[in-house]
């Protein structure tokens, strides 16, 4: 499936444990304009679930999740 | 006009202005309720946490969720009193120790006796340290300073300080000033959620 959004940032959270991805997201977040695209990827399983309930909490948009062996990535839009 | 006509005409009155009052009344609470939930809804939501515990293992919970909380852009605060405070102190913050005794749930079960023995606690805690470490988890010292660069409010307790003579130049910097249970209940009645660690 391609992807019909285009990344402008990149965070690697691989190997990082809870609440570590989340609280990195947050800051990529933060430094991002309103519309940009964050590609995130962790390897923490926990984070499927979080990366959820975060966006629904801040508001920012999930756009995907892909998941690979033992790998998420994940595409959220800032949205505020 | 006869009595009785003249009790009907004051009964009747006496009723329909019974009723608009009731009715303006019913409008007043249900426009201030209504009030209180858009001032619900516009602000974010709060956090109050309570620290009473001063190991290694007891620090995690309140500080992974006040961090996380920020991060959901929650307003968080933190109380830390009784020995909670000891993780605010310069000397503590990366020297917290796990205590392996009356613990059973201990990763390698151990007899209460041998957790006692003396350096019992030095050897749980390398062991708890080396493994945080090896699966990357952050830090006590690391989540403080997340803590304090995502703006939790971190209260040490007044009373607390007084009773363990622990001087505010022994506490780390970057935390509000000490107070008491009264500014604690104050921010956390206000609160969406509210924890005891």
């Amino acid at each position: 499936m391609a992807i019909e959004y285009t990344i402008d940032q990149r965070l690697d959270c691989q190997g990082l444990n809870c609440p570590l991805p989340v609280i990195k997201t947050k800051k990529a977040i933060e430094r991002m304009a309103i519309g940009q695209v964050l590609e995130m990827v962790s390897t923490d399983p926990g984070s499927k679930p979080d990366m959820a309930a975060w966006a629904k909490s801040t508001g920012h948009e999930l756009l995907d999740v892909k998941e690979g062996p033992g790998v998420f990535t994940f595409y959220i839009r800032k949205a505020k | 006009m006869t009595t009785q006509e003249l009790d009907q005409m004051v009964a009747a009155q006496v009723k329909e202005l019974a009723e608009h009052r009731l009715e303006e009344m019913v409008r007043e609470q249900v426009k201030a309720a209504l009030e209180a939930e858009g001032r619900k809804a516009t602000r974010p939501k709060r956090v109050a946490i309570v620290a009473s515990k001063g190991t290694l293992d007891t620090a995690y919970p309140p500080l992974i969720l006040a961090t996380t909380a920020a991060a959901l852009d929650m307003e968080v605060g933190v109380f830390f009193t009784f020995f909670g405070l000891h993780i605010l102190k310069k000397k503590a913050l990366d020297h917290l120790k796990f205590v392996p005794v009356a613990n059973p749930a201990m990763p390698m079960p151990m007899p209460n006796l041998l957790g006692a023995l003396p350096g019992m606690t030095g050897l749980a805690t390398l062991m708890m340290k080396q493994t945080i470490k090896h699966k990357h988890i952050a830090s006590i010292p690391e989540l403080m300073e997340i803590a304090q660069e995502s703006g939790v409010k971190l209260w040490p307790c007044q009373m607390t300080m007084d009773m363990m003579d622990i001087k505010p130049a022994d506490l780390i910097d970057g935390l509000e000033a000490p107070v008491g249970a009264a500014t604690f209940l104050e921010f956390a009645s206000h609160a969406d959620i509210t924890l005891y660690v």
